[in-house]
C-alpha cells in the first residue's frame, strides 16, 4: 500500500525530544549536581551534610507530620461529603458539588493569606469576633493560624476538594443494586452504608488519601506564608531557602531527592490502590443508584456541607473583600471606613501589576494550548499505538507527576542557566515548567477520552488518503472537543495557581501574579494582595465560563 | 543661603582634606543634566529601579519622576535588600541585563558590587556639591539616597506607655513573650545591618534569648510596622522607622521608642549598573532623586533623613543628631553576612 508522506516518525522524534528537554534534562542535572562535591568530583557528601543537619531533618519530620494529618483530615471530611452529594437526597447537592470544584480555583497561597486575615491570633477577624462575643482579654485567641495545627488546617481546606472529587465520582459510578439488595434483605440505611458502600469506596478513599498526602508534601506557598512566621520550615520552604543568598544549589538539589523518591513511591502505592478498584464494578448493566433518603437529617446535612464550604470559600473570600477595601486588614469595613486606596494603589501606582497580569495570562494561555495539544498528540499516539515506542511517550508524559513543583524548578534552573539553552530569564523556561507540571493530568484526561472514540472514523479518514496528523486534526480532535476544552481549562487554572516552580524560575522581567503576590506578602502589603487575588480569580472565572460556552455549542457526539 | 552653602562646602572640604588628592581625582567628573541627556533618556523611554524601599514611598516617587519627565516609565522592582542581592547576582550571572538603578538598605552590597566592577560612577554637579563626603563613595560609584533607623515601636492600644520597653534588653522581659514581631536578616538589609550593630553592642546571647520570646517572624523590615498597626502584635523589635511614623501621622495608635542602648542606623545607597540597558534614563533618575526636588519628595512622603544638605528633615520628626544611634559599619556587615544569617537561623529556626 502506498502512502502519502506520513509525518508520524518525525513527530514521534520531535515529541520525544521535547519531553526529554522538559523532563530528562532537569532531573538529570538535579541528580548530577546533588552528587557533585565542591571539588567537582562525585560524592555523597551533600546527602551526608543534609541528614546530619537538624535544620534539614526537622523540616523533613514536620513535613511528614503535616502530610499524614492533612491526608487523614481530607478523608474524614471528603468521604462523608462526597457520599452526601453523590448518594443521598441532600438538598443543593449539585450546587455544593460545583462550589467544591470552584474552591479549587483559589490558589492555596491566596487561601493561606486569607486565613491569616481570619485567624491570626490577635488581628484575625474571627478571633476579634470571638473576643467581642466572650469579652476575653486582648491577648487571648481562639485560633492561632501561625502554628502546625493552623498550617495543617489551611492545607486541608485546599486539598480536600481533590479527595472529594475522587470519592464523589466513584460513588456516582458505583452500582446501586448492591445497596438495594442489602436494604431488601432488611438492612437499615446505616448498615448498608457500613457493610456495602464503605468497603466499595475504600480503595478510592485510599487513593484519595495518597493524593492529599502528595499535595501536602509538595506544597510550597502555604507553608512559606504560615510556617516561617511561626518559626519552622517544611521541606519545600527549606529547599527554597537554600536558593537564597548565598545560594547552595548542590544542597537544594540533594534536598530535592528525598521529595522525589517519596513521591515516586507514593505514586506506585496509589496506582496499586486504584488498580484494585476493579472489583467494585462486576460487569453487566446497572441502574442509576437510588438516592438514600435522609429524612429529617436533610437540613443538618446541607448545613454541614455549607459549613465545610465556609472554610475554603465563604470565609476566605469575605476576608479578601474586606481587606481589599480597608486601609488596615484587621478592621471590618463599614460605610465610613470603606476606601478605594488599595484598588488605586494596585492599578495606578504599583508598577508590577500590569506586567505580571500580562505575563500570567500569556503564560496560562500558551501553557494551556501547548499542553492540551501535546497531551492530545501523545494520548493519540499511545491510544492508537500509532508508532513503535509509543510506551516511552506514555511513560514520559506521566513521569512529571513524580516531580514536585519546587524540585522541577530547581532542576530547570540548573539545566537552563547554562548553555546550550540559556532560557533562564525568559518566559520560555516558565512555559516549559508549567507545561511539564500539568502534562500528566492533561494526558490522563485525554487518554481516557480517546477510549470513548471509535477508531473506525479515523481509519476511514486514513483510507481516503489523509495523513495521521490530518486525521487527528480533522476527525479526532473535533470529536474530543469537550475533553480538550476541559483539559485546556484545567491547565489554564493550574498555571495561574502555580507558585512553587515559578518562585525559583522567575526574574524581575518574567514575574507572574503568583510571585508578585508572594513578594507583596513578604513586605506585608495585604491590601494590594487582596485586590490582586480577587482580580486573578475573577479573570480566571471569566475565561473558564467563556471556554465552557464553547462546550455548550452543538457538537458531534462520540460514537 | 548662598553664604551658608559656601560655609558648608568649605566644611565638607575640610573633612575631605585628610584623604587628599586621591579622593578628588578618583571621583568622576560631574555630569550635568543637559537637554541632550533628557532627550536620550526619553528615547530609551523606561528605567528599571530595583529598591528595598517600601512601595508606599517608592511607587509615588516613581510616579513623580514620570510626571517630571513625561515619556519615561519607571518600573519599580521592590523586594528585601538580601533578595535583591541574590536576584541581581543570578541575573548578572546569566547575562540578563535588566537592572538600571539599584537602591537598597544593605550598604555592604555596594562594596561587593563596586569591587566586582559592576557599578558606573556618576555624579551631577549638584550631587558633587551638596552631598557631604560621608554621603557618597569616594570614587562616586554610589551615593547614599537617604537614611532611616530600625526602631522599636509599639501599639498604644495594646501596651500602656508606662509598660512599654525602653530598649532592646527590656524586650527580654517575660511579660513581652508572644507580643513581639520582627523582620529577618536573610531578607531585609535593614534587619541585616541592625543585627550586625546589635550583635556587636549586646552580643549574640541577646538574640539567643530573644528567640525564646515567641517572636512572630516576618521577613521585611517594612512588615513589623504593618503588623503592629493591625494589632497583630503589640511591639515591633525592629522595622523601618519611617513607616512607624507614617502610620502614626495618619492616626494609628503607634509610638516609636529610641532604645537606651542606641538605635541602629541604616544608610540606603543607590548606584547605576554598568550593564544598564537604559543608561541615560538611569542617570536622569539618580540625578533627580538626589536633587533637592527628589530629596524633598522623599522627605515629604516618608520623613526619612535626606542626604542632600540643601534639604531639611521633616518637621515634627526628631532630628537625627538628637537620637542615640549605633555606629553603622558596612565593611563589617560584608564580612559577617553569612555568619549572621546562619547564626540567626540557628536561634530563630527559620
Amino acid at each position: 500500500m502506498t502512502r502519502s508522506f506520513d509525518l508520524s516518525r518525525p513527530v514521534l522524534a520531535a515529541v520525544t525530544a521535547l519531553l526529554a528537554v522538559m523532563i530528562v534534562l532537569p532531573v538529570g542535572w538535579l541528580l548530577v549536581v546533588s552528587l557533585t562535591g565542591k571539588d567537582g568530583g562525585i560524592t555523597l557528601a551533600n546527602f551526608g551534610a543534609l541528614f546530619t543537619d537538624p535544620t534539614f531533618v526537622d523540616p523533613l519530620i514536620t513535613t511528614l507530620i503535616i502530610a499524614c494529618s492533612v491526608s487523614a483530615i481530607c478523608c474524614l471530611v471528603a468521604a462523608p461529603l462526597g457520599w452526601l452529594v453523590a448518594r443521598t437526597d441532600m438538598p443543593l447537592a449539585r450546587t455544593i458539588r460545583t462550589l467544591v470544584m470552584a474552591s479549587l480555583v483559589t490558589p492555596p497561597f491566596v487561601g493561606a493569606i486569607a486565613w491569616e486575615m481570619l485567624a491570626a491570633p490577635n488581628s484575625g477577624l474571627l478571633n476579634q469576633l470571638w473576643r467581642i462575643m466572650t469579652g476575653m482579654p486582648s491577648d487571648e485567641a481562639l485560633f492561632d493560624i501561625y502554628s502546625l495545627g493552623g498550617l495543617i488546617f489551611v492545607i486541608s481546606c485546599y486539598t480536600f476538594p481533590y479527595v472529594f472529587i475522587l470519592v464523589a465520582n466513584a460513588l456516582d459510578r458505583m452500582p446501586g443494586e448492591l445497596e438495594d439488595a442489602s436494604s431488601m434483605l432488611g438492612a437499615k440505611t446505616w448498615q448498608t452504608a457500613r457493610l456495602i458502600t464503605v468497603p466499595l469506596a475504600l480503595p478510592v478513599l485510599l487513593a484519595g488519601a495518597l493524593v492529599a498526602f502528595l499535595q501536602a508534601l509538595n506544597l510550597f506557598g502555604s507553608p512559606a506564608i504560615l510556617a516561617i512566621p511561626a518559626g519552622f520550615h517544611t521541606l519545600t520552604t527549606r529547599i527554597w531557602s537554600l536558593f537564597q543568598f548565598p545560594p547552595k544549589p548542590e544542597l537544594a538539589a540533594a534536598a530535592s531527592v528525598p521529595l522525589l523518591v517519596l513521591t515516586v513511591l507514593l505514586l506506585r502505592a496509589q496506582a496499586m490502590a486504584l488498580g484494585r478498584r476493579g472489583y467494585a464494578v462486576l460487569g453487566g448493566k446497572y441502574g442509576a443508584p437510588r438516592p438514600i433518603r435522609l429524612g429529617w437529617l436533610r437540613g443538618p446535612a446541607v448545613a454541614l456541607a455549607l459549613f465545610v464550604l465556609a472554610m475554603p470559600l465563604f470565609l476566605p473570600y469575605a476576608a479578601l473583600f474586606n481587606s481589599a477595601f480597608s486601609r488596615v486588614a484587621s478592621r471590618i469595613v463599614g460605610p465610613e471606613t470603606i476606601t478605594l486606596h488599595n484598588v488605586k494603589f494596585t492599578f495606578l501606582e504599583l508598577s508590577s501589576t500590569m506586567p505580571a497580569l500580562k505575563n500570567t495570562f500569556l503564560l496560562a494561555i500558551a501553557s494551556a494550548t501547548l499542553g492540551a495539544l501535546l497531551a492530545l498528540l501523545i494520548a493519540y499516539i499511545v491510544a492508537r499505538k500509532a508508532v513503535r515506542g509509543y510506551r516511552v511517550l506514555g511513560f514520559l508524559a506521566t513521569a512529571p507527576l513524580a516531580i514536585p513543583g519546587i524540585v522541577l524548578g530547581v532542576g530547570l534552573f540548573l539545566a537552563y542557566t547554562r548553555p546550550p539553552l540559556a532560557l533562564y530569564g525568559t518566559l520560555w523556561i516558565l512555559l516549559i515548567a508549567f507545561v511539564t507540571i500539568e502534562l500528566p493530568a492533561a494526558y490522563q484526561q485525554l487518554g481516557s477520552a480517546f477510549h470513548a472514540v471509535h477508531p473506525e472514523l479515523e481509519e476511514a479518514g486514513r483510507m481516503l488518503g489523509a495523513t495521521r496528523l490530518r486525521t487527528l486534526a480533522d476527525i479526532t480532535a473535533p470529536l474530543l472537543r469537550s475533553a480538550v476544552i476541559a483539559t485546556w481549562c484545567f491547565i489554564f487554572v493550574a498555571t495561574i495557581r502555580e507558585l512553587s516552580a515559578a518562585v525559583i524560575l522567575f526574574t524581575s522581567e518574567t514575574k507572574v501574579l503568583s510571585v508578585l503576590i508572594f513578594d507583596l506578602k513578604e513586605s506585608g502589603d495585604v491590601g494590594a494582595i487582596a485586590v490582586l487575588s480577587l482580580t486573578m480569580v475573577a479573570i480566571t472565572t471569566v475565561v473558564i465560563a467563556a471556554a465552557n460556552r464553547l462546550h455548550g455549542r452543538p457538537q458531534i457526539r462520540p460514537a | 543661603m548662598r553664604r551658608r552653602q559656601f560655609v558648608a562646602a568649605a566644611a565638607a572640604s575640610t573633612v575631605l582634606a585628610p584623604l587628599g588628592a586621591r579622593v578628588l581625582s578618583a571621583a568622576p567628573p560631574a555630569t550635568a543634566i543637559t537637554t541632550e541627556l533628557v532627550e536620550a533618556a526619553k528615547k530609551e523611554g523606561k528605567v528599571t529601579y530595583y529598591t528595598a524601599m517600601d512601595l508606599s514611598v517608592a511607587e509615588p516617587m516613581a510616579r513623580a519622576f514620570e510626571a517630571k519627565y513625561p515619556g519615561i516609565k519607571v518600573a519599580v522592582e521592590r523586594t528585601g535588600a538580601e533578595r535583591l542581592f541574590n536576584r541581581i547576582g543570578q541575573e548578572v550571572g546569566s547575562n540578563i541585563r535588566r537592572v538600571d538603578v539599584v537602591n537598597s538598605s544593605d550598604a555592604a552590597h555596594f562594596i561587593v558590587w563596586k569591587r566586582q566592577g559592576w557599578l558606573e560612577p556618576f555624579l551631577t554637579p549638584d550631587m558633587a556639591e551638596n552631598l557631604p563626603a560621608n554621603q557618597r563613595d569616594a570614587d562616586g560609584a554610589f551615593v547614599n539616597q537617604r537614611t532611616h533607623l530600625s526602631a522599636i515601636a509599639y501599639n498604644t492600644k495594646l501596651v500602656k506607655p508606662e509598660d512599654a520597653p525602653k530598649g532592646f534588653v527590656d524586650l527580654l522581659d517575660p511579660k513581652y513573650s508572644g507580643k513581639l514581631v520582627k523582620g529577618h536578616p536573610g531578607y531585609s538589609g535593614t534587619i541585616m545591618t541592625a543585627t550586625q550593630q546589635l550583635a556587636k553592642a549586646l552580643g549574640w546571647e541577646y538574640f539567643e534569648k530573644l528567640s525564646k520570646q515567641k517572636v512572630l517572624q516576618v521577613q521585611s523590615a517594612t512588615e513589623p510596622p504593618k503588623r503592629i498597626e493591625a494589632g497583630e502584635r503589640a511591639i515591633a523589635v525592629d522595622g523601618s522607622d519611617y513607616l512607624f511614623w507614617m502610620a502614626k501621622e495618619r492616626g494609628s495608635p503607634i509610638e516609636v521608642v529610641h532604645a537606651v542602648e542606641g538605635t541602629p542606623q541604616i544608610s540606603n545607597p543607590m548606584a547605576i549598573f554598568k550593564a544598564s540597558p537604559n543608561p541615560n534614563a538611569a542617570r536622569l533618575l539618580v540625578g533627580w532623586i538626589m536633587s533637592p526636588e527628589g530629596q524633598e519628595f522623599i522627605v515629604k512622603v516618608s520623613g526619612q533623613y535626606p542626604a542632600n544638605k540643601l534639604v531639611k528633615a521633616k518637621v515634627g520628626r526628631p532630628a537625627l543628631a538628637s537620637i542615640k544611634t549605633l555606629p553603622e559599619d558596612p565593611a563589617e556587615v560584608e564580612k559577617q553576612a553569612d555568619e549572621i544569617k546562619s547564626r540567626y537561623q540557628r536561634y530563630f529556626k527559620v
